[in-house]
């Protein structure tokens, strides 16, 4: 749903032509760079901040990436790893478009199971398929085999990292 | 819901059925004894197809004996070695290859999610006849059968399941269908390395059943209406002196019956090893055989009621 964005977030997103994804979990910026395949080493022009203060959470990282608007599909994988995350599309240093990110019921071809025993580990046609049981904290079931995986599960799967420590 | 809502469907999992559903299914698994002594085919010139890419011998014959008292016939793949997944095919293509040859398919897949799986590609109904390490609805059917049958209800009874807790898949199964019923009350036996797992307990906590986790045997027989064993797989144990350590600690002799309160039934999913011990086996409290002709029963009533056989 578009809405008028006030002059404070304007603030937030000084660029010409992009997204920024506002809300973003402390902490996750970096992670939601590795899941949209920024490197920085393509080119891309990114922003982040990162623990800065939140009225709405206490603390929340920033990531603007200029030149650059999300998929549903990406969308959907921030909401899996900050819930909270807000999307504002901008053009032309005007937000032209803000929503909250959502998680769907059930979420289509992402992420891989983490049990090696599940028929869509194996070389099978269909695609990977999850009911959202929770979203935060994150938990996502398996339709195929019922095995339950968290945000530490998914967070593994994006990225290098072997996961979140709290 | 009615015996008509069945027609052509699949059973993947218990989770899929609801109370209505076992209502019926068991109402119509009381008309098969009849079956088998008349001469009735109700399912004259229909075929199962028996994919098991797995082996489990005893599962397998109740399917194919089940659809020979119905008068239909069977197709089987019993040898996993020379079934088409070793030769590198996917389930998904030989389930599409398979359909063209049966009315109905009997799977047993070692990868969990399997039948689910099978039942989205398939034109023809799919029976699950155990997929991985947790389901295998048919068990659970049979296993509750036999308690309705011998207890009456289950309702506001308690039952013990006894052995290996965290990988026994007919114990996750048979407390899932029980969850079903009002006023089940589960003791949970086993050695601490053997629980049953966090996740099935946050399940049973979410469907309201009540359950004890404890870990002496003889504490339990004079509290409980049934008695659930299961046997300790070797297979389970990383090492063979974990297995060694547990393998004995959970075995029922009559000795130990004395102290039930009365002639409670035994279960067993078969095959046993030594966890119940055979004087046990002359007793009234033996019913594990008896479970097993109440599975061809179970097994009868689906392909009926999926394939749609009359009864009278
Ligand atoms: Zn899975």
């Amino acid at each position: 749903m578009a809405k008028k964005s006030n002059s404070s977030e304007l603030k937030v997103s000084k660029i010409k032509e992009g997204t920024v994804i506002d809300h973003v979990d402390a902490g996750m910026a970096l992670i939601v760079l590795e899941m949209l395949g920024i490197t920085g080493r393509e080119g891309t022009v990114a922003t982040l901040s990162m623990n800065v203060v939140s009225k709405k959470t206490g603390r929340k990282d920033i990531v603007k990436i200029e030149n650059r608007f999300l998929e549903y599909t990406e969308i959907n994988q921030i909401a899996l790893i900050s819930p909270n995350a807000t999307i504002n599309e901008i053009k032309n240093f005007t937000v032209v478009k803000k929503f909250d990110v959502q998680l769907p019921e059930v979420i289509v071809g992402f992420p891989k199971c983490i049990n090696p025993r599940c028929i869509t580990n194996a070389r099978e046609p269909q695609v990977q398929t999850y009911y959202v049981k929770s979203v935060d904290p994150l938990k996502i079931r398996c339709k195929y085999c019922n095995t339950n995986m968290d945000k530490n599960d998914v967070v593994k799967q994006l990225t290098k990292y072997s996961g979140i420590t709290k | 819901m009615s015996r008509k809502s069945f027609l052509g469907k699949s059973i993947v999992s218990i989770k899929d059925l609801t109370r209505e559903d076992l209502d019926i299914i068991f109402e119509e698994a009381d008309k098969m004894e009849q079956i088998i002594k008349s001469n009735k085919k109700p399912l004259d010139g229909k075929i199962l197809a028996a994919l098991f890419m797995e082996p489990s011998t005893r599962t397998r014959l109740s399917f194919e004996a089940a659809m020979h008292h119905l008068g239909g016939s069977v197709i089987t793949v019993s040898d996993p070695k020379s079934s088409s997944a070793v030769k590198g095919e996917s389930l998904s293509d030989t389930i599409r290859t398979v359909e063209n040859y049966c009315d109905i398919i009997a799977i047993r897949h070692p990868l969990e999610g399997s039948a689910r799986l099978a039942a989205e590609f398939s034109r023809v109904p799919i029976l699950n006849g155990g997929s991985g390490a947790e389901e295998h609805p048919t068990q659970a059917l049979l296993d509750l059968y036999t308690l309705l049958k011998e207890l009456k209800t289950v309702e506001g009874k308690s039952i013990a399941m006894v052995g290996d807790l965290k990988y026994g898949r007919t114990i996750h199964s048979l407390a899932y269908i029980l969850s079903k019923y009002n006023a089940v009350k589960l003791y949970f036996v086993s050695p601490p390395s053997l629980r049953i797992k966090a996740e099935i307990k946050n399940d049973l906590k979410e469907a309201g059943i009540e359950f004890h986790e404890v870990e002496s045997l003889s504490e339990v027989i004079p509290l409980v209406d049934a008695i659930y064993m299961t046997r300790i797989q070797k297979e389970r144990f990383p090492q063979e002196a974990e297995y060694e350590k547990v393998k004995d600690a959970y075995v029922l002799t009559k000795e130990l019956l004395t102290f039930a309160k009365g002639p409670i039934p035994v279960l067993h999913p078969l095959p046993r090893v030594n966890e119940i011990s055979y004087d046990v086996d002359d007793t009234k409290h033996a019913v594990y055989f008896k479970q097993m002709y109440n599975g061809v029963l179970v097994r009868m009533a689906l392909l009926n009621l999926i394939l749609g056989g009359e009864v009278k």
